[in-house]
């Protein structure tokens, strides 16, 4: 490994004056968190951009960690030289040495931020290149399209060389919009609904709704492993609540309005969610939706459900294709839990034909009839567990048989 | 009763014992039942796995258990074989498998796989040219034993596995029924895809049957039913006898580098005392560093050896013959056959095998028993003819 260090750009912000100054806080701080696992590593941050300092650590599980980061726009391994022509043109020839394979073609790209530097970036272009070509019998230049360009980036602290920007996941920090509850299911989507929520910077509580003994412990350990998957793009412990549901939903099958059911279950889902962000201090509801999926995601639907809440609804699925989202699923990694054959208590008590189209009217005249339902609601919300969940599964509470079996 | 039939089976450790007993009432429920008796006991099969995984330096899932080491082997060798058909036909194996590997690949041939049985030397040994000469771009599985059950000839299993590292698309088998405890047993080290073991030749129960399946490799069930055991093994498991064996083996095998030397230094000490008597010839070889610690084989040519297991009881040893099986029409031994023994020698083999709980004392009361027995047959033995 030739590199030094690392620099992470999360810069050219729309945000200015006080605003920014928070975000880049929060960023950075999001960022030694993220590795802070890496004992060795060092920090030094300057304006838009941070440089960490391996320190014997290696790149790659740093860059993996890295590109899983919110607000990151790119980062790249670097050599950092003085700022001294000689130097630079050191540096440059050993990333150019570096190289897993000796490229045909290349380019310098010099970029003098510095503008007490000796050279200009046009000069600098040429320096380093002709130093490089020199060293190199069979490279050449090509200023269109390179196999490899070399950058070389001087700012007042040093000038960076190096030769990849590796893309990072983009968004806002975590946390620096703010805080939302996420309906985690169990399914593929609400996950990936929550990462995308995320992802725009908002810090999230999970809410899920079991119904044992109709869902089984499994489902919830499936949820709790899902929430712990958040949890590591979080890049902090993830509070989870537990809502009991099962009498609520009993309740609510008594009521024998087969079509209406989901309508009517969700609503509760709404309202009880509503309180526990009370609670929390959270602003909004954060949903797995997709316009079209289910019937209870058909527009009216939408409405008859949304009327539930006044809280804003964010839906960040809400014009993804099926397979879009799967695509997403796999790549943060929740897919291989989400499929997972456990029941949730949404496909439990689904009725044969639920309705796509709810009237507002019934559905609320069908909730007046259940007298107690406030009560249930709020005795739900009472009886809510709240677990807060790290990326790392714990270790099983307690070991299985007796240690002098084994 | 001084008991020296180890390779037949061993007594089980008393905390072995102890577990299985304390399992078995315990948790009775069935391990694939969802409620959560069923749950704890699966996850009783589970630590079990990780203590065989822990011992071997592998991941959990890459352990089966079986019924015994039998299964194991049948488990292996036509699992694989039939999984991997489309690979290739030829197999490989040795003269001197025990009978259900042997038997196996016997099976395979009627199905219509070629299998090159590869011939010993006068001390067991497989020789690696002739293993390598023998491989062809059909062959996808070869199977040799560690430790030979009858004789206690060591295979080089670490040569053939790093002979096999230039063939990936072979996979490897090895019943290591006879030296999981007694001996080293490495699996990615030497290149093992699949390992053969038996809870009961190591003082746990019978019933039970290890089986390494490395990562990522799939074996064609024997039976059909249920998807215990990665779908590789339906049944019900033998959770007593499970959480018993891996107490056994992680017992055994902590144990194996000690008890090792002093099997060594007891084998070489029985050796010694029965050079003296003429009638019983050594069979294997006479460098310890190429025989098992804890076996020691003879032939007393032309004698039925049934005779003298049984004048050995009287005074108070067991010891065995060839086998278990034990035919009327005296039938020689096929392993001391293709070490080139003589038909009257190879009738004749006795095995004496021992484990950790016994003593130099022992040993010197065993040869006694010996000398005695000899003495009385020796005006009996039939003409050389």
């Amino acid at each position: 490994m030739i590199y030094d260090k690392v620099i992470v750009r999360y810069g050219d912000l729309v945000m200015k004056g006080r605003n920014r100054n928070q975000f880049e806080k929060r960023m950075q701080q999001q960022i030694k968190r993220a590795l802070k696992s890496f004992a060795a590593l060092t920090y030094a941050k300057s304006f838009g951009r941070m440089t960490i300092s391996l320190n014997g650590e290696s790149f790659e599980p740093i860059a993996e960690r890295l590109k899983d980061v919110f607000g990151i726009i790119s980062f790249s391994p670097v050599i950092q030289a003085e700022n001294e022509l000689e130097n630079i043109q050191a540096a440059a020839l050993q990333v150019m040495k570096g190289l897993e394979k000796e490229p045909a073609t290349f380019k310098v790209n010099a970029k003098r931020a510095w503008k007490p530097f000796a050279h200009s970036s046009q000069e600098m272009n040429h320096l380093v290149g002709s130093h490089v070509l020199r060293a190199f019998a069979d490279l050449k230049v090509d200023v269109r399209k390179p196999e490899v360009e070399l950058r070389v980036d001087t700012y007042e602290e040093g000038t960076f060389v190096y030769n990849s920007v590796i893309p990072g996941a983009g968004g806002f920090p975590f946390g620096s919009n703010g805080k939302a509850m996420l309906l985690l299911s169990g399914g593929i989507d609400s996950p990936v609904a929550g990462w995308m929520a995320m992802r725009k910077g908002l810090e999230l509580e999970a809410v899920h709704f079991h119904s044992y003994p109709f869902t089984s412990d499994q489902a919830k350990e499936k949820v709790i492993d899902l929430a712990r998957r958040l949890s590591y793009y979080a890049g902090a412990p993830l509070k989870l609540h537990l809502v009991p549901f099962t009498d609520i939903q009993t309740r609510l099958v008594q009521a024998k309005q087969d079509s209406m059911m989901i309508t009517l279950m969700r609503r509760a889902m709404l309202r009880i969610t509503e309180q526990l962000a009370v609670r929390s201090g959270a602003g909004g509801i954060v949903t797995g939706e997709s316009l079209g999926q289910v019937a209870s995601q058909t527009l009216s639907s939408m409405n008859v459900i949304g009327r539930a809440t006044v809280l804003p609804l964010l839906k960040p699925l809400i014009m993804m294709d099926k397979q879009e989202i799967i695509n997403e699923a796999v790549r943060i990694g929740t897919f291989e839990t989400s499929i997972l054959p456990y029941e949730d208590c949404c496909t439990l008590f689904l009725p044969k034909s639920p309705t796509t189209n709810p009237n507002l009217n019934v559905v609320e005249r069908a909730e007046s009839y259940i007298s107690e339902l406030e009560q249930m609601l709020l005795e739900a919300v009472e009886r809510t567990e709240v677990m807060e969940l790290t990326p790392e599964a714990q270790p099983e509470e307690e070991p299985a048989g007796e240690d002098r079996w084994f | 009763m001084l008991y020296f039939d180890h390779c037949a089976s061993t007594p089980p450790y008393a905390e072995v014992a102890d577990t299985f007993a304390e399992v078995m009432k315990a948790h009775y429920a069935n391990p694939s039942s969802i409620h959560r008796a069923g749950v704890e006991a699966d996850k009783l099969i589970t630590r079990s796995r990780s203590v065989l995984a822990e011992q071997f330096g592998v991941k959990p899932e890459e352990w089966l258990f079986t019924s015994g080491g039998t299964e194991s082997n049948n488990l292996a060798v036509k699992g694989a074989a039939r999984q991997f058909r489309s690979r290739g036909n030829h197999l490989i194996t040795t003269q001197i498998e025990h009978s259900s590997v042997n038997d196996a690949f016997r099976q395979l041939e009627q199905e219509g796989f070629r299998v090159t049985y590869l011939p010993v030397s006068s001390t067991g040994h497989v020789d690696l040219k002739q293993l390598k000469a023998s491989i062809t771009d059909e062959t996808i599985l070869i199977s040799i034993m560690h430790v030979n059950n009858e004789v206690g000839s060591i295979q080089p299993i670490e040569k053939i596995g790093r002979l096999l590292s230039e063939y990936p698309r072979i996979l490897f088998h090895v019943d290591a029924v006879q030296s999981i405890g007694k001996l080293p047993v490495k699996l990615k080290e030497w290149r093992i895809d699949l390992l053969s073991g038996s809870a009961h030749k190591l003082r746990g129960p019978k019933g039970v049957g290890y089986l390494y399946v490395r990562e990522g490799l799939q074996l064609q069930p024997l039976q059909s039913g249920g998807s215990q055991e990665r779908g590789m093994r339906a049944g019900t498991q033998n959770v007593p006898g499970i959480v018993a064996s891996a107490k056994a083996l992680r017992m055994s095998m902590q144990a194996e580098e000690k008890n090792r030397s002093r099997m060594y230094a007891l084998r070489e000490r029985l050796l010694r005392q029965v050079a003296d008597i003429p009638q019983l010839v050594l069979n294997g070889s006479e460098d310890a560093a190429v025989m098992a610690p804890h076996i020691v084989h003879f032939s007393y040519p032309g004698m039925k050896p049934e005779v003298i297991v049984h004048m050995m009881e009287e005074q108070g040893a067991i010891i065995s013959t060839k086998s278990a099986c034990s035919s009327k029409d005296n039938k020689p031994s096929k392993v001391l056959l293709a070490m080139g023994a003589a038909p009257e020698r190879a009738a004749g083999g006795i095995r004496i095998s021992f484990g950790d709980e016994h003593t130099e004392q022992d040993i010197d009361k065993l040869v006694v028993m010996l000398s005695k027995t000899v003495a009385q047959l020796k005006p009996l033995e039939r003409s050389k003819s």
